[in-house]
């Protein structure tokens, strides 16, 4: 039985693709076989997060239409070899993208036996966006802890459960998952940033994961290896304890609660 | 606890006014998700109406389509101004 999992945001720039490579590559270390489909058609990315981009020979378009088999696009990952990435088009426009053919695509990945297809959506509600979540069993929505992000994430829940194939067959609401990242501890304490619980609170729904501001996300993406390969950064330890959750795993979370100062700290301030 | 708390002025608790205004704003988006698309239109329009004969607020004229069992019901609700009602502007 094939998973599909939406990763998705409505807002840009707040860490769908390196969440997406990182869940992905977590769940193909727990032994899935996983695919990760870049759904950004013309601004690919994904491949460069998951440093397989000058392996890239065959796209998703490419299958779509017919001018390549999936076996030729599907890139295997240079650490597991039961993880694939399918890039996206850079040359091609989101129209390239059908809900036929992503249906399709979708139908052989279940076929040649996967466990997990993540789905990293593009930013916005148009038609990239629309097709990533269409076929989904279930979604991560990757939220920074700031208005705009937060607002637009709503609207996105409200398309999840009206714009599918699981609302349109009334197969029952989607499972959702919030992931909140980038999120600095010391700023929620000092009052400068809303809290885990308020966003959860404000979207209503439950919280798989909370993924600290770290400079370890910039420098993992920078070498185009997932983050969560760096076991020694809370943002690696952060991401596998979300796989872990999504998973069906009880994990408790971590790194949601600013250091403790020292009695100097407090007497004299920072 | 810190001695030179006083002496910097304290900055505001951004974070509540953010989550109170995401409060509103999403609780209000939500409310008029999943209705037809020509609701916003319609109460426009209506407003514009209503206004020919009464000077009400703009966010006086409110309309909802409720699901009532099998079929829907499109609610209107109109909130005219206090006082004794005046023609508005003559026209």
């Amino acid at each position: 039985m094939t998973e599909i999992i939406v990763v998705t945001s409505g807002k840009g720039g707040v860490g769908k693709t390196t969440s997406s490579a990182s869940l992905a590559t977590g769940l193909a270390r727990r032994g899935y076989k996983v695919a990760v489909i870049d759904f950004d058609v013309g601004l690919r990315n994904l491949d460069l997060i998951m440093g397989c981009e000058r392996r890239v020979v065959y796209d998703f378009v490419n299958v779509i239409h017919n001018e390549a088999t999936l076996k030729q696009a599907l890139i295997r990952d240079k650490r597991f070899d039961n993880l694939y990435v399918l890039a996206a088009s850079q040359t091609r426009d989101k129209d390239a993208l059908t809900q036929e053919g992503v249906g399709r695509v979708l139908d052989e990945l279940a076929a040649d036996g996967f466990d997990f297809v993540i789905c990293d959506s593009p930013a916005g509600i148009e038609k990239g966006a629309h097709l990533a979540m269409y076929f989904a069993d279930r979604a991560v929505v990757v939220v920074n802890p700031e208005v705009s992000s937060v607002r637009d994430s709503d609207r996105i829940l409200g398309l999840l459960s009206s714009k599918t194939r699981r609302a349109e067959r009334g197969d029952g609401p989607m499972k959702q998952h919030l992931l909140l990242t980038r999120y600095n501890p010391v700023r929620v304490e000092a009052g400068e940033m809303m809290s885990v619980k308020d966003v959860e609170e404000i979207l209503g729904i439950p919280v798989l994961g909370v993924i600290p501001e770290s400079e370890q996300v910039l420098a993992a993406s920078n070498s185009g290896v997932p983050v969560i390969h760096d076991a020694g950064s809370i943002a690696g330890q952060a991401y596998a304890d979300s796989v872990a959750r999504l998973d069906g795993d009880d994990v408790e979370l971590r790194f949601i609660d600013a250091p403790k100062k020292g009695f100097f700290k407090r007497m004299f301030g920072t | 606890m810190r001695i030179l708390d006083f002496l910097r002025a304290r900055p505001k608790n951004t974070a509540n006014i953010a989550r109170e205004r995401l409060r509103i704003i999403v609780a209000q988006e939500r409310a008029t998700r999943g209705g037809p698309d020509y609701l916003p239109l319609l109460r426009g329009e209506l407003l514009a109406v209503i206004r020919k004969y009464v000077n009400v607020d703009p966010d006086a004229v409110q309309v909802n389509v409720e699901r009532d069992g099998e079929h829907e019901v499109l609610e209107l609700s109109v909130a005219l101004p206090e006082g004794p009602v005046k023609a508005a502007g003559g026209a």
